[in-house]
């Protein structure tokens, strides 16, 4: 799947000055998104994942955060992102890079009308008469599936429910047709019906547009169903990074492991076959992860999956960490025993089975 | 076993439901009470400006035969002061200048003050800092004798008096209008349209603007009663509205002295202020209302 690349991110930092000290949400990403490629961030909460999404679109707070490293925005030369000036910012955003939220209920103006954001949206970056807006912003509607686009223009945000509010917010998304789409946490506030009906409306649309789209989630079913890529994140840092097949197939980092050991059983294993709803406790318990994620303030040297890896040696824990190359292309682990990590797996299910 | 027919309780569940759904869907009901002031305030501004055809008396003519006539005597309405001028002209003609305050004074503050309010609230750090110690600079002060202050240099004259209020009553509506920006832009539809790669400007005006907006137009309401109070204060002073113009306030404070025998001298242009506050107050709730749709 992977052609050209659309977004380079190298190395990236964003550390945010805190009263209760300096917090390193992003200590060290890299990753790519191809042409017309769809990757998935899957982590804990407060991992990273949205600091990660926000310093890419420039959308952390000025005061207080300090990022280093290169966003490259393919299309737009070499450019690094980081050092762009907000007006320039302001043109890449909306036009050609989009971001849609994880609360619909809140991302829409309370007090204006679903058709006069959309309306503002298709206007905002195209010149264009309002006959021609009005017509496109019908079609958006239409495209994303709202009945009765001419009535549900003159609602207001809290006359839609979840669902609908998500595809009018993807509409308006979509509105400037944007080469990148960021969708953060999309179906995470949805129940599951939804959740399926929006994701699958969400690759139809990068289906047929041919746009890229970075899906941020903490569920791991919905990142295998829909992307080409994973990316794990963990303490802030990519401890996994790999195509789907593999990663669901031989998961090399301890942490990727617990989390497909936490899915229930049937969810999510072969990419393909998972329509199906996740059938709990057909293959024993579902296993959580002991211990909580690390804290991100004075973080201590060493692999921060440590304290919780069923693996961990005193090397792990003095190391400095880089992602390692495993045995496929392209597949790249941030752990110095990988190898046992995969052998541990195999071991492991047949020792359940 | 037979037993009496009752209600089933969804059953009543759904009448009383029904009952309130007629109710809160009716939009007109919603707006009555917009529709109400705004009547009060049409049939206040109609007479005002049609003062000639409703009274044949000049507002500021003495009459020093018929001095303090009760209402309804001698042809007229609402009786005479103590210089035998009609009560009623004078209520009719003052009251376009005490409405031209209510609206010169307030429209001019209200747009003021809210520019600055959003502008320190959205961008913060320094220019927030600066605006905000300006403000303070205006609360540190009482209120009044800063604004007879500025009279008294300006030379005392209706318009130095909108001069006077204009200079220091924005200072309200930009506090209530930064703290109600801080608020919303810290709220993810901001987060969403900067997303979309708006500008600052529209940002602020179309996404942070009709979400805080009617708290200080709710409050411009009060302050334009306010400003009526104000300018009749101002009036009882000797520096606003000058002797013989019939502004209420200083009709008020005309027939202070007379109060115990003549009450309709200082009553009546009270009873005009009045009306004329609760059109606006009427007006306000329902602005609040109709400018917060899905707030119930």
């Amino acid at each position: 799947m992977t052609t050209d690349a659309l977004l380079s991110v190298r190395d990236l930092h964003t550390y945010l000055a805190t009263r209760h000290g300096v917090v390193r949400a992003v200590d060290g990403v890299t990753f790519t998104v191809g042409q017309a490629e769809v990757v998935g961030v899957v982590g804990e909460s407060g991992c990273g994942k949205t600091v990660t999404c926000r310093t890419i679109m420039g959308l952390m707070p000025r005061r207080g955060t300090y990022s280093g490293g290169e966003v490259i925005y393919h299309p737009r030369g070499d450019a690094n992102l980081l050092n762009l000036s907000q007006s320039q910012m302001q043109q890449l955003r909306g036009a050609h890079l989009a971001m849609i939220f994880q609360d619909p209920m809140t991302a829409l103006n309370p007090v204006r009308t679903i058709g006069d954001q959309l309306l503002e949206a298709v206007t905002a970056h195209a010149a264009m008469t309002r006959e021609e807006a009005r017509g496109r912003a019908l079609g958006l509607l239409v495209r994303v599936g709202i009945p009765a686009p001419e009535q549900r223009m003159r609602d207001y945000p809290f006359q839609f429910s979840g669902g609908m509010l998500q595809r009018a917010l993807i509409a308006i998304a979509l509105a400037s047709e944007p080469k990148l789409l960021l969708a953060d946490e999309p179906t995470t506030s949805l129940d599951v019906i939804i959740q399926d009906q929006i994701l699958s409306l969400l690759l139809e649309l990068q289906r047929d547009t041919g746009m890229s789209m970075i899906l941020v989630s903490h569920d791991l079913a919905v990142i295998t169903e829909v992307c080409d890529r994973i990316i794990v994140m963990y303490g802030g840092q990519v401890v996994e990074n790999g195509d789907t097949e593999t990663i669901i197939a031989q998961p090399s980092h301890p942490y990727t492991r617990a989390l497909l050991d936490a899915l229930p059983a049937g969810a999510g294993a072969p990419p393909a076959g998972a329509g199906g709803p996740p059938q709990v406790g057909e293959r024993g318990k579902l296993r959580s992860i002991p211990g909580s994620p690390p804290s991100l303030i004075d973080t201590p040297p060493g692999c921060r999956f440590a304290p919780r890896c069923p693996l961990v040696t005193d090397e792990c824990r003095s190391w400095m960490t880089e992602l390692l190359d495993a045995a496929e292309a392209g597949h790249q682990v941030r752990c110095l025993r990988h190898e046992e990590a995969r052998r541990h797996r195999a071991w492991q299910a047949s020792d359940l089975a | 076993m037979s037993q009496a027919w009752v209600m089933h309780p969804s059953e009543a569940l759904l009448k009383v439901a029904e009952r309130t759904a007629k109710r809160s869907s009716s939009t007109g009901r919603r707006r009555l009470v917009l529709i109400a002031g705004l009547a009060m305030l049409g049939v206040a501004i109609i007479c005002f400006v049609g003062a000639p055809l409703l009274t044949s008396y000049n507002p500021i003519k003495l009459d020093v035969l018929h001095p303090l006539a009760p209402p309804l005597t001698g042809g007229h309405l609402l009786g005479t002061d103590q210089f035998g001028r009609d009560i009623f002209a004078r209520i009719l003609y003052g009251g376009r200048i005490d409405l031209a305050i209510a609206f010169g004074a307030t429209s001019v503050t209200l747009v003021f003050g809210t520019i600055v309010g959003l502008v320190a609230g959205y961008f913060g750090g320094w220019v927030d800092n600066l605006l905000m110690r300006i403000v303070d600079l205006f609360f540190a002060f009482p209120f009044l004798v800063l604004i007879i202050a500025i009279i008294a240099m300006l030379g005392p004259s209706i318009f130095n008096m909108f001069v006077a209020i204009w200079i220091t009553s924005w200072v309200s509506y930009a506090r209530i209008m930064r703290a109600q920006t801080l608020v919303a832009k810290k709220q993810q539809y901001v987060l969403a349209a900067r997303a979309l790669g708006y500008s600052r400007l529209r940002v602020m005006f179309r996404h942070i603007l009709p979400n805080t907006a009617s708290s200080v137009i709710v409050f411009s309401m009060v302050d334009a009663v306010g400003n009526i109070i104000l300018a009749s204060a101002l009036g009882f002073l000797g520096l606003g509205a000058q002797p013989p113009s019939p502004e209420w306030g200083t009709m008020i404070s005309d027939g202070q002295n007379y109060i115990l025998s003549s009450w309709w001298i200082a009553t009546l242009p009270g009873v005009a202020i009045v009306f004329v506050g609760v059109a606006f107050s009427l007006i306000g709730d329902g602005l609040a209302d109709i400018l917060r749709p899905g707030d119930r």
